[in-house]
């Protein structure tokens, strides 16, 4: 482990003593069960902004991606009655493609990576809120698909199913990171893009495929936050998911810069971030603060890093 | 300004260098790339600091502890690449940073007396450009006007102008020339420095000439001329030719052949150059020559606007970097942090990069035999690192240097392009840099050395290919290769 992701890793463990004194609910087996499912909803779609964070760039597009395929899901189970398999495919596929196309507006037409993906952030959400009319979606008690529902509400040994899935997006994302050639890639394009270029990366390629891959895996957590809400109104649905993400993977370790971060890290970030609406909840702070709270523990974990990680980079080797 | 030095980590930029300008005269100043012609301007703008000697303004010693101090005594730069803001006005450049504002809490600009402040400076240049014109649509003369403005309504009276003309037509340095007379006839003081020693020749009352950070000779006006500028900025004891002899027979292969390549600098110009396998060939040109842009258009990773590149008699498609390393055509960047190395990376990650693909299966690396490469370059070249894990970044530039011709080793290139291989690495670095092409040359391999050190392309090179302006000016064989030869051929 890096020693950031020690850090990350010490202060989700030190927040979660607290709440748990503060609050013996906190380590109840359904508390933990519905934190583990949300950490791994959040999770799934924080990896993917974090690898286009890697890259230098950024992904605003992933809320409301998440709010335009849950509702074309439920259309294509409820009321075109897609067999399942098919629908899933193609939620997974249009995600891909989506991400694919921002990837390519920005890197073949030089866009700024914010101006395209804050387009696909407005743009999907009107699509979403017109092909639904603007009207609630939802699966109902629908017969058929399951299994599909599964991924959002099923458990394994009484682990949430979320959570497996992200638990195994993780650690296919790790190799693809940490151990493969793209990955490499996918680092030095984001430290130093010219000096990748002439080392012969496609830099182009690895930089429009992270767009992708977060397209790929907001499509899945659509599926995912589909099933678990049950009820997708499309003017809603997935708002602010985008800065949840940004603000995951920021706390687990990536520069906006580019170039730093790892899976590990994002994931962690990501668990802070549900322990601390966890906490809002349990420690009966207004609701309404659960957005200041989040805030004020991001910035202080910002400013205690620069304060202090800056003094031990300074020492350190 | 007396005696100035100035040392900077590992290498003395001036020696005691002396220059004094009067009222009213034009003081040419020039010498090789390299000879401190810039850190003896950038004391005088107060960016650095000399270490030693004294500065003395109208008979009063100055101190420079900043730009800012060197405008209030009047000391104006205008630099080759213009520090112009070009999405803003000619009126808002030429008062950048000291807008006039009409008082109270906002502080609203007075842009009245910017415009006609402005114009007034513009005119007396008989510029003939409006102060409402956003400066991008200028042309590189009109430009030039607005930054001669700026620091005629600073109320420069020493105006120092760095290649001034390195983008102008010919006519229209005659004009920028005629701009200059008046200004030096009005009482203000001028130091021009430029590679073009024809127009020192016109319009300098003296030359200075630098070499290697020294004072190297005066000439007053009417001794100015080429001829004498090139001795005295080379003037060194002729350069230790090696007793090596050229390595290559006459029948050698024709390795890396260039037909025809123009470059987006210099699109006019064409270039067709052939280099043998074995054969080490000097590149070398004053500043803005062309040098770095024909290196970038060969090697796919500048724009190449027509053009062959043969490898071994056989055309070469090369579009981008990776076509080219694909091909067997590697480059050695100049800008090692920016375009060499991967700083925050490790110098194992870095060495393995345009080669990856080798020590991996199905995608994945295979970590022991990357390390394993990794650790026998970095043995075979002497990377001094304490481990190959440690970031590149934390290495000496020598080290570096070898960190990005590493990276190539792998892939054993048919030929390779070094663009000022030995710029800012210490002296040992160099001579181990220097043993590392020649023995690529040995292996066979196809080598251009661009260099600005003139003793190591004499020393260094089977053969000097001089440009000038985007062309090759001449090609020199070991023989008629001398300080002096390559000089007449690199200056106008």
């Amino acid at each position: 482990m890096t020693r950031q992701e020690i850090g990350i890793l010490l202060l989700l463990l030190v927040l979660c003593a607290i709440v748990a004194a503060a609050s013996p609910q906190f380590l109840s087996v359904v508390n933990l069960q519905n934190v583990g499912r949300l950490v791994g909803t959040y999770g799934i779609f924080s990896i993917g902004v974090g690898i286009v964070i890697i890259t230098g760039g950024i992904d605003l597009s992933v809320g409301s991606i998440c709010a335009l395929l849950g509702v074309l899901l439920s259309m294509m189970l409820v009321e075109w009655h897609w067999a399942p398999a098919v629908a899933l495919a193609a939620v997974l596929l249009l995600g891909g493609v989506l991400g694919g196309a921002h990837g390519l507006l920005i890197t073949r037409l030089g866009l700024q990576p914010f101006i395209v993906t804050l387009c696909g952030l407005l743009l999907y959400r009107g699509a979403a809120r017109y092909v639904a009319n603007d009207s609630t979606k939802g699966f109902g008690a629908g017969q058929g698909f399951e299994w599909v529902r599964a991924l959002a509400s099923g458990s394994v040994g009484g682990v949430p199913m979320p959570f497996v899935v992200m638990c195994v997006v993780a650690a296919i994302a790790w190799v693809l990171l940490h151990r493969s050639v793209y990955g490499r890639h996918l680092f030095a394009v984001g430290h130093n893009a010219e000096a990748a270029r002439y080392s012969g990366v496609r830099t182009g390629a690895v930089v429009a495929w992270a767009y992708a891959l977060s397209g790929v895996l907001a499509a899945l957590s659509a599926v995912i936050i589909a099933f678990y809400t049950n009820s997708i109104s499309p003017a809603s649905h997935g708002n602010f998911y985008e800065l949840y993400a940004i603000a995951a993977a920021v706390v687990g370790g990536c520069s906006l810069r580019g170039g730093e971060g790892t899976v590990l890290g994002i994931v962690i970030g990501a668990a802070l971030l549900q322990v601390l609406r966890n906490l809002v909840n349990l420690l009966d702070i207004p609701g309404s603060l659960d957005f200041a709270v989040m805030g004020a523990v991001i910035l202080f974990g910002a400013v205690a890093d620069q304060l202090f990680g800056r003094r031990m980079r300074r020492g350190g080797p | 300004m007396s005696a100035i030095s100035k040392r900077f980590p590992g290498v003395v930029a001036l020696d005691r260098v002396d220059l004094e300008v009067a009222a009213g005269e034009i003081v040419g100043l020039v010498g090789e790339n390299g000879a401190g012609k810039s850190t003896l301007m950038k004391i005088l703008a107060g960016i650095h600091r000399a270490d030693s000697g004294d500065i003395t303004v109208d008979g009063k010693p100055a101190v420079l502890h900043g730009p800012a101090d060197a405008g209030r005594l009047g000391v104006a730069i205008i630099h080759q690449e213009l520090e112009l803001i070009d999405t803003l006005d000619a009126a808002a450049n030429v008062f950048l940073g000291r807008e006039p504002h009409r008082g109270g809490p906002l502080r609203l600009l007075d842009r009245r007396r910017m415009e006609v402040d402005t114009e007034r400076q513009l005119a007396r240049i008989e510029a003939g450009i409006s102060p409402r014109t956003i400066v991008r649509r200028l042309s590189a003369a009109q430009q030039q006007y607005v930054a001669i403005a700026r620091a005629l309504s600073m109320n420069a009276r020493l105006l120092v102008l760095d290649e001034p003309t390195a983008s102008l037509g010919s006519r229209e340095a005659e004009r920028l020339h005629a701009v200059l007379r008046d200004l030096q006839a009005s009482g203000t003081a001028i130091v021009y420095i430029s590679h073009r020693l024809r127009e020192i020749e016109a319009l300098a009352d003296r030359a200075v000439v630098l070499r290697d950070g020294r004072n190297a000779g005066v000439l007053r006006r009417g001794e100015i001329t080429r001829d004498r500028l090139v001795q005295l900025m080379v003037g060194r004891a002729v350069a230790q030719a090696s007793e090596r002899i050229p390595t290559v027979p006459s029948a050698a292969t024709a390795r890396l052949q260039l037909d025809g390549i123009r470059t987006a600098r210099y699109p006019g110009a064409e270039v067709s150059l052939t280099v043998h396998a074995g054969e080490v060939l000097g590149v070398v040109g004053l500043i803005g020559a062309g040098r770095s842009e024909l290196a970038e258009a060969i090697c796919g990773v500048g724009s190449r606007q027509a053009g062959r590149i043969l490898l071994d008699g056989e055309p070469v498609a090369i579009h981008s970097a990776r076509d080219a390393i694909r091909a067997g055509l590697c480059l050695v960047p100049e800008d090692r942090r920016g375009r060499g190395v991967i700083g925050a990376m490790s110098v194992r990650e870095n060495l393995t990069l345009p080669a990856l693909g080798a020590y991996s299966r199905l995608g994945l690396v295979k970590r022991s035999a990357e390390a394993k490469a990794a650790r026998e370059i970095a043995t075979a070249l002497t990377v001094k690192a304490s481990s190959i894990e440690v970031a590149a970044a934390t290495l000496s530039g020598g080290n570096q240097q070898k960190v990005v011709l590493g990276k190539w080793l792998a892939l054993r290139p048919r030929a390779i392009v070094f663009d000022e291989p030995t710029q800012g690495v210490d002296v040992g670095a160099k001579a181990e840099m220097h043993r590392l092409i020649r023995r690529l040359a040995d292996d066979g391999a196809a080598v251009v050395m661009i260099s600005s050190d003139m003793d190591e392309i004499i020393a260094e090179s089977d053969r000097v290919a001089v440009m000038h302006e985007g062309r090759i000016a001449g090609i020199l064989d070991r023989p008629a290769c001398t300080a002096e030869s390559i000089m007449q051929l690199a200056v106008a």
